[in-house]
């Protein structure tokens, strides 16, 4: 059991009608492993995880999860998994304490049982004060550290995590974090999807980058970087960049292993930034503001799912 | 691992206790229309009118419409939890999501809403009793089984309605069910006169309702007579709307969770 | 009107409500079903005309009230009739124009224009008395043909409808500039219901025990079937100025009051 994979898919496919949402994907997730779906509106990831969910049916190809099949054995899955789905499904007219008591209900456990996961729960996502209040007047970051809360009743072996920090601000988003980074010191096994790169890069152990229903890309934060990107970035401005980055982008032909033009800046992927700027005014071009910076996970982002929106 | 044998051995269970602590924190917003509202009803026609009536088929206009009144305040329950309710679980509270992601099956949702609904209807229906008793309303023992054909009728209505919000999208349709379904089934099924009265057609239609079904079991049973049809025949019709809405019901509750 | 009343408030919880209202009132507008139910206003009334006063009637019989002998389809159908326009002004007036105020800002948004609260209050009235008034004709029509009005008095009545949806629509706007939540919306519907079932609609008010019936006497509901029951029926009395001069009062002293209300919300 150990050592098997908690998520084990081969040519996974998921099909609307016309549409193919999942087109064929392979993986294997680890006990312990933090592992990340990452892409851009659209790429599949929440089908992903509905179907890992056991709320959707695939069309085609092997799916195992917690080594069972989902279709056949979706019940008893489902007992050992926590999930914390994109938009908030709170209860509103009952109390925070109540959503979760009600919830670890659906799991069989008793009521003295509930009762003290859910205060323990309620301590552990710092909302023990609100326990007796409402869920309405909960901020968004609260009411997403509630949904966790509520994911967790169970004890789950598995949690999926939907977006979990999309829609808050800063400092909410960090508490989420550092909330999930102390379920993943536990050895909780994460599943989430996210398409912001800071929380890739913060909270998994490895991650795919999926698009247009495909897995583009897999591997550690780090080793994607390392594949797709130069260990540097260097950002370059020039005064009268707008319109002329491309007439500046042939003069810096050559230069690091490759040059990305965009409107306003020009982006330089090397290896060594310093030498680069240095190989830059050596040329003669002097920009207004240079950056030199570590490769980013959004640089592997970008270089793989292409730079056009696809909101 | 605790989680390896955990289980929920009545998950149905689970679904009832939820709408039993809703009913808890919300009961008063019902106090209204489930305790107070019937009574005000029977008082304005049973008495009012009933004074200009006098008696009919042999007893006083109040007790005639008794079981009426009790009828049409479960049914009037049932459509109302029924509907915004159920759509709204699916739509913008998103409960039944957040259950299906649970060990919860769609059928143990459907059949968790309708228990939830017998013991809210029946809560109501024994209270209503007590006081038409006092009334003078009730004249004869049989009147303790209306419980029963009240649930009977709870599983009739609840289980077609909820199909129905299952299905849709937009509750403006519940205005197009109150309108033209449930004001007419609650005004034209022996509620208020004898269905004997009505033009051919349209005593047809209240044939076709359950609620004139119930109407005749419950107005059997509190005046101590038989009903007009066979009570077989009235009970197995309500169980026929009962068995369909079910199949309805659980289909349209896996069709809108299952993808 | 009792239905949907009762309907939606079994279901009523002010934290869904709210939620339905606010997230689905445009479906809602534009909705097939939504025009559906727009033109089949005058139905629901038209039914309880139907079940109560033709089915009940039948076992009535006719009724005398103040000497005058009619049959009880012809009582009941005034009664009908006024508190179709009663709920169909209350129903702009109250819920969707609590909504405009609180959720959906309308009326900052007019308010930035040189339009005063007290045309904005005018005009959300007129558009409810309005649509009531299509409502309360057809009804009448119905009425005409099933041989419970003359045509002199359908004709004289429609005005005093229209009056009863001014009356209502006024108060009921004021009543909603009051409003703390959707849950006031509960006790107010109770207080309507409760006046749609005592104010000598299905029985005459002499009926009742003469503290009640003063008490009824001094509502809304009473003066309004009253005054449309005397037109309809054409039996006609100086009460009749009295019952239309306290929704006269009710009109004018809605208004202004609402219109204060708004100003006092919107513009400080």
């Amino acid at each position: 059991m150990a050592d098997q994979p908690l998520i084990h898919a081969r040519g996974l496919v998921k099909r609307f009608g016309d549409f193919t949402a999942v087109a064929g994907i392979d993986l294997d997730v680890a006990p312990g492993e933090a592992f990340g779906f990452l892409g851009p509106n659209g790429a599949g990831k929440s089908s992903t995880m509905r179907m890992i969910g056991c709320v959707s049916t695939p069309t085609q190809g092997e799916l195992r999860i917690l080594g069972m099949d989902p279709v056949r054995d979706g019940t008893r899955i489902r007992a050992r998994l926590g999930v914390c789905p994109q938009l908030d499904n709170l209860d509103p007219d009952l109390n925070v304490r109540e959503n979760l008591t009600t919830y670890a209900r659906y799991f069989g456990l008793s009521r003295a049982e509930s009762r003290k996961r859910a205060d323990e729960l309620l301590e552990f996502v710092q909302l023990a004060d609100r326990a007796e209040g409402k869920v309405e007047p909960l901020s968004g970051g609260m009411k997403r550290r509630l949904t966790i809360a509520r994911a967790m009743v169970n004890d789950p072996d598995l949690v999926l995590l939907d977006e979990p920090t999309t829609g808050l601000d800063p400092q909410a988003r960090h508490l989420v974090w550092e909330r999930l980074f102390r379920l993943k010191q536990r050895g909780t096994t994460l599943v989430l999807t996210t398409h912001y790169m800071d929380e890739a890069e913060q909270l998994c152990d490895r991650l795919v980058v999926m698009d247009a229903g495909k897995i583009v890309a897999e591997g550690s934060p780090r080793s994607l970087i390392q594949t797709y990107s130069t260990a540097e970035v260097v950002e370059l401005r020039f005064a009268d960049g707008l319109d002329a980055n491309a007439d500046y982008a042939a003069k810096l032909d050559g230069i690091g292993e490759r040059i990305d033009p965009l409107p306003d800046r020009i982006l330089l992927y090397a290896d060594d930034g310093d030498d680069a700027v240095s190989e830059v005014h050596r040329r003669g071009l002097a920009p207004a503001s240079v950056l030199v910076r570590r490769s980013t996970l959004e640089d592997v982002f970008l270089q793989l799912t292409g730079r056009t929106l696809v909101d | 691992m605790a989680a390896e044998t955990m289980r929920p051995l009545h998950p149905v269970l689970a679904v009832v206790e939820r709408y039993v602590l809703l009913y808890r924190r919300l009961w008063h917003a019902s106090v209204f229309s489930s305790f107070l509202l019937p009574i005000l009803f029977l008082i304005s026609i049973g008495l009012g009118v009933g004074g200009y009536v006098g008696s009919i088929e042999g007893v006083d206009y109040l007790s005639w419409i008794v079981p009426g009144v009790l009828v049409s305040t479960a049914f009037q329950i049932c459509i109302g939890e029924s509907t915004y309710p159920v759509l709204g679980d699916f739509k913008w509270v998103r409960a039944y999501h957040a259950m299906r992601a649970a060990p919860i099956r769609p059928a143990d949702i459907v059949h968790g809403h309708l228990i939830a609904l017998i013991l809210r209807v029946e809560v109501s229906v024994v209270a209503f009793l007590v006081v038409v008793l006092f009334f003078g309303g009730l004249h004869s023992p049989w009147a303790l089984v209306t419980p029963l054909v009240c649930a009977l009728l709870v599983a009739s209505v609840v289980t077609p309605v909820t199909a129905f919000a299952a299905s849709i999208e937009s509750d403006s349709y519940f205005a197009l069910l109150f309108r033209f379904v449930v004001i007419p089934a609650t005004l034209f099924s022996g509620v208020f006169f004898p269905v004997e009265q009505l033009p051919v057609v349209i005593r047809a239609v209240a044939y076709a309702s359950p609620v004139w079904h119930a109407v005749e079991l419950c107005r059997a049973a509190t005046l101590g007579r038989e009903p007009t049809w066979p009570i077989a025949a009235h009970v197995g019709y309500l169980v026929l709307w009962a068995v369909v809405g079910l199949v309805l019901a659980r289909r349209a509750f896996k069709r809108r969770l299952e993808d | 009107m009792m239905t949907t009343l009762v309907a939606a408030r079994v279901s009523l919880s002010p934290s869904r409500v709210g939620a339905v209202i606010n997230r689905n009132v445009g479906a809602l507008r534009s909705g097939p079903a939504y025009w559906v139910v727009l033109i089949s206003g005058f139905f629901e009334p038209l039914l309880y005309l139907l079940s109560i006063g033709v089915g009940v009637g039948a076992l009535v019989g006719d009724l005398t009230v103040d000497g005058h002998t009619m049959s009880y389809a012809a009582f009941v159908a005034p009664a009908m009739l006024a508190v179709s326009a009663m709920s169909g002004a209350l129903a702009e007036t109250t819920f969707n124009f609590f909504f405009k105020l609180k959720y959906m800002k309308t009326f900052e948004a007019v308010l930035a224009t040189p339009v005063r609260p007290f045309e904005i209050a005018l005009g959300e009235l007129v558009w409810a008395v309005v649509r009531g008034s299509v409502y309360t004709a057809i009804f009448l029509g119905f009425m005409v043909a099933l041989g419970l009005s003359s045509v002199a008095g359908a004709l004289a009545a429609f005005p005093a409808t229209v009056l009863v949806g001014l009356a209502f629509g006024a108060v009921g706007m004021w009543v909603s500039t009051l409003m703390r939540g959707w849950q006031d919306f509960d006790l107010m519907g109770t207080g309507q219901f409760a006046m749609f079932l005592f104010s000598g609609t299905f029985s005459p008010v002499q009926n009742y025990p003469v503290g009640v019936e003063v008490l009824i006497q001094l509502t809304p509901l009473y003066h309004a079937v009253e005054l449309v029951r005397g037109l309809c029926t054409g039996i006609v009395g100086p009460g009749l100025l009295v019952n239309a001069a306290y929704l006269v009062v009710m009109t004018v002293g809605g208004l202004w009051l609402a219109s204060r209300r708004v100003e006092k919300m919107l513009c400080e």
